[in-house]
């Protein structure tokens, strides 16, 4: 069997160039999208968070329905910080990824001794106390009203726009830092043993590797990465409320993922893409079925694409590929 | 409980009940370095219970293990491993969507503490890689190097497993039926990478085919409700009346 056959081989074989073109794609949709920029922002947001997800669920295996938790901690550490600490968004960001961090951590010591639908069932309630607590702790995070947040300039320099252009950059930027450790991460001997654990841990305990460790590891990473996601949210909208908890941000995550596909890092890409875009035109055209076209999606992705969309463009590549053989011959 | 001096593995006294079933009844045990004992007995004589006592999977309600002198008994699974104590498995627990070349690189990252990296580490993901072709060249797979561990045939996915036993540099290694399941066609090859096995490496294998018991192990202990029953080498245990009257039911040659 030639290596190229086998999907996870293939992926380290990837020309540079692929690489270049989601990133090449979304600088271009800076210049032209012009009124577009908070809906490109979004995007950015949506896929960072299916990214983490990615990580935890896709690579690692840990069945979650609880990462509008840290989207949500994250949104709220962001706006508070800004509010009574400092209002520069770097730093920010920075605070609220680590106090994310730190939270999934400790839920994640909590929790991840336990498996299959007994661990969604847990993440699903830490999701629920976290924010029934929000809605009741009105004098700190201003219950149903939420938080309106004034943003300092992002490093002292650039001032959020009214047009939404400083901060679409602004999240291109932090995407492609954890982009990179994420790609790192999955390349790695860590990330190779995460694979392994969501195989088969009883085999991973037989070579001597620390189960729970690895899986607090990553999630605190993943719940991190969630939490960056939801401040992005807070600081470039400038506002976060109760929605950013709910249950149905991770429900959403999880569809973004499989629509485009696990395990791939840029299935997160596309998943997040489609869904916000679909949601955007569908609902204009019909605001109450716009749902019916993100089923009928995920209907047919899990039917007909096992690997989600990401699978559609393997064969586009593939095809590249061939082309350029013969062109050579 | 302290350990006898050049002793790999030194049980004793081990019990474990469940319920009021006694499955480990007061158990010692020797192995010294590259020692080779067969562990046999009939159907629930509570064979794979030891094995998961030594490993760590269940824990005992009274005795000691020493592995090179050091108490393990109290230990997590994964930290005995890391002190040297190996299994395979009876059934198949391989990473079945990953090469095997990165089934042994993964646990070779491990054995050398590197798991945990995720910076700059290529160089040493890479030799772990170089290290993983070495060991299955060894065991002779090494032509399947590149393919999913769900495409090989049955034989070679038990070969693999000893390959990655090997490869965490074990001290004792227990071998849980490596041939079960095999076509008899194949056993030879695994009978072959058995007597090839590492001379200073102590085995503990348990096996339900007596010829390969009975060619692979210098003695043998015969277990039986939980109970040591007798030991000896392969010659005595064969000629035991007593052996061959609850658990063989047959003549051994």
């Amino acid at each position: 069997m030639k290596p190229a056959d086998n999907p996870a081989l293939a992926d380290d074989r990837v020309s540079p160039l692929w690489h270049a073109v989601p990133w090449l794609l979304a600088i271009a949709f800076y210049f032209m999208a012009a009124g577009y920029h908070s809906l490109g922002t979004s995007i950015l947001v949506y896929i960072l968070l299916t990214l983490s997800l990615d990580l935890a669920l896709g690579y690692a295996g840990i069945i979650t329905l609880g990462h509008a938790a840290f989207f949500g901690f994250g949104a709220y550490a962001a706006a508070l910080f800004a509010i009574h600490v400092y209002s520069e968004p770097v730093t920010g960001i920075i605070v609220a990824t680590v106090a994310t961090g730190i939270f999934a951590a400790l839920t994640g010591m909590l929790i991840l001794h336990t498996q299959g639908v007994t661990l969604l069932m847990l993440t699903l309630a830490i999701s629920i106390l976290l924010a029934e607590w929000a809605n009741r702790a009105h004098t700190i995070t201003g219950g149903e009203d939420g938080l309106r947040v004034t943003m300092g300039y992002v490093l002292g320099l650039f001032r959020f726009d009214l047009w939404g252009r400083v901060a679409y950059l602004y999240a291109l930027a932090v995407l492609f830092v954890w982009f990179l450790a994420a790609w790192s991460i999955v390349h790695s001997p860590f990330g190779r043993s995460l694979d392994g654990i969501r195989q088969s841990p009883a085999r991973m305990r037989a070579i001597g590797t620390p189960v729970w460790w690895r899986l607090v590891a990553i999630y605190a990473l993943s719940g991190a990465m969630a939490g960056t996601a939801g401040a992005l949210s807070a600081q470039t909208t400038r506002f976060v409320g109760l929605n950013t908890l709910h249950v149905l941000i991770s429900g959403i995550a999880v569809v973004m993922l499989v629509l485009g596909g696990t395990k791939r890092l840029y299935g997160a890409f596309i998943g997040a893409t489609i869904y916000v875009v679909v949601q955007d035109i569908a609902a204009k055209i019909n605001p109450f079925y716009w749902m019916f076209v993100i089923g009928g999606l995920l209907m047919a992705t899990v039917m007909f694409l096992e690997g989600g969309l990401m699978e559609v463009l393997d064969i586009v590549r593939r095809r590249f590929r061939q082309l350029f053989a013969r062109v050579k011959s | 409980m302290s350990a006898a001096p050049g002793s790999a593995l030194q049980v004793r006294g081990l019990s474990k009940n469940f319920g009021a079933l006694a499955v480990a009844q007061s158990i010692d045990l020797d192995l010294a370095p590259g020692a080779r004992m067969g562990l046999i007995g009939p159907n629930g004589a509570g064979k794979t219970t030891f094995i998961n006592l030594l490993t760590g999977m269940l824990s005992p309600d009274a005795g000691s293990i020493h592995l090179n002198g050091e108490a393990i008994d109290r230990m997590k699974p994964e930290d005995r491993v890391r002190r040297g104590l190996a299994r395979t498995h009876q059934i198949n627990t391989l990473l079945n969507e990953t090469n095997v070349r990165d089934n042994v690189a993964i646990a070779v990252a491990e054995r050398e503490k590197i798991a945990w990296r995720t910076l700059r580490f290529r160089p040493q993901w890479r030799a772990c890689l170089d290290e993983a072709d070495e060991r299955l060249r060894e065991i002779g797979i090494a032509e399947v190097a590149d393919r999913r561990v769900s495409e090989l045939p049955y034989g070679r996915q038990r070969l693999l497993e000893i390959a990655i036993a090997l490869a965490l540099k074990p001290r004792v290694l227990l071998l849980d039926e490596p041939a079960a399941g095999v076509p008899s066609a194949e056993s030879h090859i695994i009978h072959d990478v058995l007597d090839r096995l590492p001379k200073d490496i102590a085995i503990l294998i348990i096996e339900h085919d007596m010829d390969v018991v009975f060619r692979f192990a210098k003695e043998i202990t015969v277990l039986v409700q939980g109970r040591i029953l007798t030991r000896g080498v392969p010659q005595q245990i064969a000629a035991d009346p007593e052996v061959r009257a609850v658990y063989l039911g047959r003549s051994v040659k």
